[in-house]
């Protein structure tokens, strides 16, 4: 059965929020513009779009639950699965293929011991896979939460991995 | 190397440290001035006209004349766009020029919003893209405390503003009218042309979008003039590109070189060869979407039109070397995968048939493929051709599969069982 829910404080955004959504309302015409936008400040707080911070955005913003869950869906760096508190995407386009990412991705199930998509039991990874990186000069790369790590070693994943542990 | 602003007009401020560029160094090395001669001593349609008799072409990938471009916008009080969404797998140019000469892209941004009368200009950025952005808003800032953006820029009546915004993360970003929706807050969908954004783009006003390269030449040819960026070049294209080549060489990188330089140039003085124990099977010019090329296409000069004669896109000018010993049915399967997931399923023919084509692709690689499974392949390429889908994104999918078939079909063959 689907959880009904029902407007009370968790519906309403928390002020850092708000504060946040303002200082960057300047840039746009109208509250449909901000929304991306305002997904993004959401999630950088809750790590994740639940269905309880689509309700709140969308009564802030006042505009439709439909056009936010569209949208929510439709871009990949919005996530609307509960992920851990570290991201790790890894590169799997053509540049690092030729490079070979697949040394990369298995070191990481492998220490994760996790599959991508997937995340670890401590709720700490979530192991995800990205279009390219815009890095194919120094492949296989590797971006952990806002951090980018270029020409990596299957060595040295487990180093990398260390700084988040 | 040595760097002159003489040969190249994009990086000679770099020299050869590598950092980024801020106010007080980039305005050392005459920064903003080729902003305060557009602003001052010419007026819109001359800056318009400069630019197209410099005959500098879009460096985004298509090449369509700039000048041409912005003549389109006929109505006053118009929007810039900045596309700086790179998502091309193989495209790293945009990156090094966000990153280490944020004003020289928006003393650009400056010159083509007066030359369009712009009100206001957006630069469109990747969302992974973590030290440009963090580039470009320090940028920003400290021309708004100097006052030199914002209101009365250097003493005219010319006022802009410049906003950056961070995308969240689709392919078909990169497209010009989906980029438009998205800054909208709308889905990425590409919309249906006519109306072009010329006459209706962002919020239903004229709109012109332009690569990040592009706006970056435009502050060096309003200072030195256009015949001066016609002569850089080594070809009838004018002007130098960002040009690289990724993959297994020695050197991987991104050099600013006139368009006209061989590939074979491109690749063994400044990439340094192919690595020990490895040969060259085929290449790629310019990213994801362009036509592989063979070892005897090397020869060939690298600019718009030599690279079309040879059956390819110059793209974006940044190639990829495939060496001997990659499965090219594996290869195209990682491709043809990227393409089918980043597509935006809006028209059926791309949200249909690149999970098609990745399907028979899986099929070959087991080797469980059907007889007639070459066949199918390219019976869909040809219904996928530029028109008969809503945007190019299925076009430019196809392009490294029909050439790959074209050039190695035994290898395609090899999946089949013969019953």
């Amino acid at each position: 059965m689907n959880q009904i829910i029902f407007l009370n404080k968790k519906n309403l955004l928390s002020k850092l929020e708000i504060k946040k959504i303002e200082k960057i309302k300047f840039k746009y015409k109208d509250n449909h513009a901000i929304s991306i936008e305002s997904l993004k400040v959401v999630q950088r707080y809750r790590h994740w779009i639940s269905d309880i911070s689509l309700k709140a955005i969308s009564k802030y913003l006042n505009i439709e639950l439909n056009y936010l869950e569209e949208i929510s869906t439709f871009y990949s760096q919005i996530f609307r699965k509960p992920v851990g508190r570290h991201v790790i995407s890894y590169c799997d386009s053509f540049v690092c293929y030729v490079k070979n990412y697949k040394r990369i991705k298995n070191v990481l199930e492998k220490t994760l011991k996790i599959k991508t998509g997937q995340t670890t039991k401590n709720k700490r990874f979530t192991l995800l896979q990205t279009c390219c990186l815009g890095n194919c000069d120094k492949g296989p790369i590797l971006m952990i939460n806002r951090d980018t790590y270029t020409n990596v070693i299957p060595k040295y994943v487990n180093n990398i991995l260390n700084r988040y542990r | 190397m040595i760097i002159y602003e003489e040969t190249h007009p994009l990086t000679w401020r770099l020299k050869k440290k590598k950092k980024p560029i801020f106010l007080k160094k980039y305005l050392k090395y005459n920064g903003y001035n080729g902003a305060k001669k557009a602003i001052t001593k010419f007026s819109p349609n001359e800056i318009i006209e400069i630019i197209k008799k410099s005959g500098l072409r879009g460096r985004g990938g298509a090449g369509f004349p700039t000048g041409i471009k912005w003549s389109l916008i006929k109505k006053k009080k118009s929007y810039l766009i900045c596309n700086a969404d790179e998502m091309e797998p193989g495209t790293y140019k945009d990156r090094f020029l966000l990153e280490n000469l944020p004003h020289q892209l928006i003393e650009g941004i400056i010159i083509a919003s007066y030359a369009l009368q712009s009100k206001c200009a957006y630069i469109f950025l990747r969302g992974e893209y973590i030290i440009a952005e963090k580039n470009i808003n320090y940028a920003i800032n400290e021309l708004l405390d100097k006052k030199m953006l914002g209101k009365n820029i250097f003493n005219s009546n010319f006022s802009l503003n410049i906003y950056l915004h961070t995308g969240a993360g689709r392919y078909i970003c990169g497209e010009e009218t989906a980029l438009i929706n998205s800054l909208e807050g709308k889905r990425a969908n590409p919309r249906f042309k006519p109306p072009f954004p010329s006459s209706s783009g962002l919020w239903g006003e004229p709109t012109c979008v332009n690569n990040v390269e592009t706006l970056s030449n435009i502050p060096s040819i309003i200072k030195n003039g256009f015949h001066w960026y016609k002569n850089i070049s080594l070809s009838i294209d004018s002007g130098t590109k960002m040009m690289g080549f990724s993959g297994k060489v020695n050197n991987p990188g991104v050099w600013e070189l006139p368009l006209g330089i061989t590939a074979r140039e491109l690749l063994e003085d400044y990439a340094h060869g192919i690595c020990n124990g490895y040969s060259i099977k085929a290449w790629l010019p310019g990213g994801a979407g362009t036509n592989f090329l063979l070892d005897k296409h090397l020869d060939l000069p690298m600019d718009f039109n030599s690279i079309q004669k040879a059956g390819s896109r110059l793209g974006t000018g940044l190639a990829v070397i495939i060496d001997n010993k990659i499965n090219m049915v594996n290869l195209l399967l990682n491709i043809e995968n990227f393409f089918s997931r980043e597509s935006c399923g809006w028209c059926t023919p791309c949200r249909d048939g690149l999970p098609w084509i990745v399907k028979i692709l899986k099929c070959l690689k087991k080797k469980q493929g059907k007889i007639n499974d070459i066949n199918t392949l390219k019976n869909i390429c040809n219904m996928l051709q530029p028109g008969k889908t809503f945007c190019a994104h299925a076009p430019g999918a196809l392009a490294p599969l029909k050439s790959a078939i074209k050039y190695f079909k035994n290898e395609f063959e090899k999946g089949i069982i013969y019953k």
